[in-house]
């Protein structure tokens, strides 16, 4: 027999190597993560903490007024402080239209989803191909193309007072609704996508098991069927209300400016508002909204389902 | 909502009376050439309180008829009956009528005791009583200690005693169950036929049971409806299957059997003589005729084999069982005959290949098959 220990130290040394070596597999992809991210974001964390310069970028001196500025402003004639309810405005509005957008996109996906996961197994890659479509064009492309169907001259009114059904054009176009038109449809395939994988799943004796078990159709998708979606719902959720909470391009054409969302409102800080400090602030708020929204659809899916 | 079970029961009571009934029930899949009958006019009559078992080949069409009964499809003809009163347009959450799914279902998400209350809650029964009435399941299953389980930490054996115990809470009329032993090994499932009949028993709900395991349907059932391709071949009890099967396909799928193609030849008062290529065979002559084709169906088991008389036959090989021997022999004119030959302690050589013999039946035994 070895001495023992030898084995043992040998197989330390070889599992010591695989993990350096799975280490170096990841290196260059952890590299870039730290220097494309975390570099940036450091950037932008500091720059919140100084002093605007006066036509752009920042002058080297530590003040958290930047972060004040968010909620708080001064009357340019007396001075006096108030809260900055522009601001407010514009986070209420990002984050009602953004609840919004991923509430509609699941009424209008689950259907979707369910409806290609009970089509059979040879008609779903092509169902799932259509779904991705829309991702082949550009997304300011495909924001213009709304625009195009919902303003006043556009399609959908010109339809309607054709028929005869309205007297004069709906304004859609740059309101609140054209914001969550457009957000919905740019993201409905990624609520449609993580929902389909989780039906897929789903084992559909089950439902025949509640509705053999007196439940109504209603009560097999509450007790049944929703509880055990309920993961790709939330992926869905999150990969939904994520990007629209930041949304730049959709607000920014279907809003016409003055329907901000927090996106627009970054831009403005480092563009016309020359006010850097600002926007990095906001957008460091943005980011712990985002972080903060997360943690609780993890706790919440958490809590409720220990075991899977 | 008024649980399905306490509505009253339309039409007056015969003896036996009838707890669930298929009238001339049809399912058909797809159209044109591609249409299927999964079951092609099927009337079956299944009596309260018995265990009754639809026994078939896959694809015969059990499950469907199950299915149809259940309410999770609709017949294409036909009608369904529960107690009389046709239920054919009413979905299963309307129907009290439960099932024991082969895959057992049950819910990933909920625990046992969730699981077993499904269908209570459903009904909207109080929560003490629901409570009260999930226990009493879970003691007659024997899982006490295991109601705040999750499914998926149970055995398959303590999955399908969920599994029956969920089905059998709300009382259902008629308990149906869909090949539910079929994933268990041989010695749970034995274990799991003898809780079946008890809890059938202590019960007292119609239970009807799908298999395609034909012993499982003899030691296990009060009657059975032996089916293929879509329709019922024969209904009886047990012995009468086994002992008088209306036809070949029932003869050979129940157990196994010797056939012997004949032709009848005299007949005398109530014997007829079969005339075989071995030799000749007497049997009773009722709703025979002179030079009619038939088919001799003979159990291995009364099969006799002896030396001063019967049809001259050559022993071809032995199979060894333990309880018994299959000792395989070919009659002269070449037909194939299984005999079963019981061990005992005295007969430890067995008839060497080549031993000329004769072979005789059991008397009453030989079952003749008109085809």
């Amino acid at each position: 027999m070895p001495p023992a220990g030898t084995p043992a130290t040998t197989e330390a040394t070889i599992e010591a190597g695989r993990i350096r070596r799975n280490w170096l597999l990841a290196a260059p992809a952890l590299a870039l993560l730290l220097i494309g991210a975390s570099g940036p974001l450091l950037i932008v964390l500091v720059y919140s903490f100084l002093e605007p310069g006066d036509y752009s970028g920042v002058i080297w001196k530590f003040t958290p007024r930047a972060w004040f500025e968010i909620f708080l402003k001064r009357d340019i004639f007396d001075g006096t402080l108030g809260v900055a309810d522009a601001h407010l405005t514009i986070f209420w509005r990002s984050v009602r239209l953004s609840l919004l957008t991923t509430l509609i996109t699941i009424l209008l996906g689950f259907p979707t989803a369910w409806f290609i996961a009970t089509r059979p197994r040879s008609q779903r890659a092509l169902w799932l191909f259509l779904i991705t479509i829309p991702f082949w064009t550009n997304l300011l492309i495909r924001t213009f193309a709304i625009m195009e169907v919902i303003r006043n001259q556009g399609v959908m009114n010109t339809v309607l007072l054709q028929a005869g059904l309205i007297a004069e054009p709906i304004q859609i176009l740059y309101t609140d609704t054209a914001v969550l038109i457009g957000m919905t449809y740019v993201y409905l395939p990624l609520m449609v996508l993580p929902l389909y994988a989780a039906i897929d799943r789903f084992d559909f004796r089950l439902a025949e098991a509640g509705y053999d078990l007196y439940a109504s159709r209603l009560q097999v998708l509450r007790r049944v069927i929703l509880p055990l979606v309920r993961p790709g719902l939330i992926a869905g959720s999150i990969l939904v209300f994520v990007p629209s909470l930041g949304a730049y391009v959709t607000p920014r054409v279907l809003g016409g400016g003055k329907n901000m969302m927090i996106g627009n409102f970054i831009e403005l800080q480092f563009g016309q508002g020359r006010n850097w400090p600002l926007g990095a602030a906001l957008s460091m708020l943005l980011l712990l909204i985002v972080m903060a929204a997360l943690l609780v659809y993890v706790r919440v899916s958490g809590r409720e389902n220990p075991h899977g | 909502m008024v649980p399905p079970s306490l509505q009253p029961a339309a039409g007056p009571s015969e003896t036996p009376r009838i707890a669930v009934e298929a009238r001339n029930a049809s399912k058909a899949f797809g159209q044109g050439d591609a249409l299927t009958r999964a079951l092609d006019d099927v009337s079956v009559a299944i009596r309260k309180g018995e265990f009754f078992t639809l026994l078939g080949p896959s694809g015969c069409g059990k499950t469907t008829l199950l299915r149809l009964i259940a309410g999770f499809d609709t017949p294409t003809g036909g009608s369904i009956l529960l107690n009389g009163r046709d239920i054919t347009a009413d979905p299963p959450n309307r129907r009290p009528v439960n099932t024991v799914f082969q895959s057992y279902a049950l819910f990933p998400h909920l625990t046992v005791l969730q699981n077993i209350r499904f269908g209570l809650d459903m009904l909207g029964r109080k929560r003490a009583e629901a409570d009260a009435r999930a226990a009493e399941m879970l003691a007659l299953v024997r899982l006490e200690g295991f109601a705040s389980r999750r499914t998926a930490q149970l055995s398959g054996g303590q999955q399908q005693r969920v599994a029956l115990a969920r089905a059998l809470a709300p009382e259902p009329e008629v308990l149906l169950l869909d090949e539910p032993l079929s994933a268990l090994d041989l010695k749970l499932r034995k274990e799991m036929q003898r809780e079946l009949k008890r809890l059938q028993r202590e019960t007292g709900i119609t239970f009807v049971f799908v298999t395609h395991d034909q012993e499982e349907a003899l030691t296990m059932s009060d009657r059975i409806g032996v089916m293929q391709g879509g329709r019922i071949l024969q209904i009886g009890p047990p012995r009468e299957i086994y002992n008088q099967p209306a036809n070949r396909f029932v003869a050979d799928f129940i157990g196994e059997t010797n056939f012997l193609d004949g032709e009848v030849g005299a007949i005398a008062g109530d014997t007829a003589t079969i005339e075989l290529a071995a030799g000749s065979v007497t049997v009773r002559s009722a709703g025979l005729d002179r030079g009619q084709k038939v088919t001799l169906a003979i159990r291995p088991e009364q099969v006799r084999i002896g030396e001063a008389e019967g049809l001259p036959a050559v022993v071809t090989g032995n199979v060894y069982f333990g309880t018994d021997t299959h000792c395989h022999l070919e009659l002269s004119g070449g037909a194939g005959v299984v005999a079963r030959l019981q061990s005992a302690a005295d007969d430890a050589t067995p008839l060497g290949e080549g031993t000329a013999v004769r072979v005789s039946f059991t008397p009453g035994s030989v079952q003749v098959l008109a085809d």
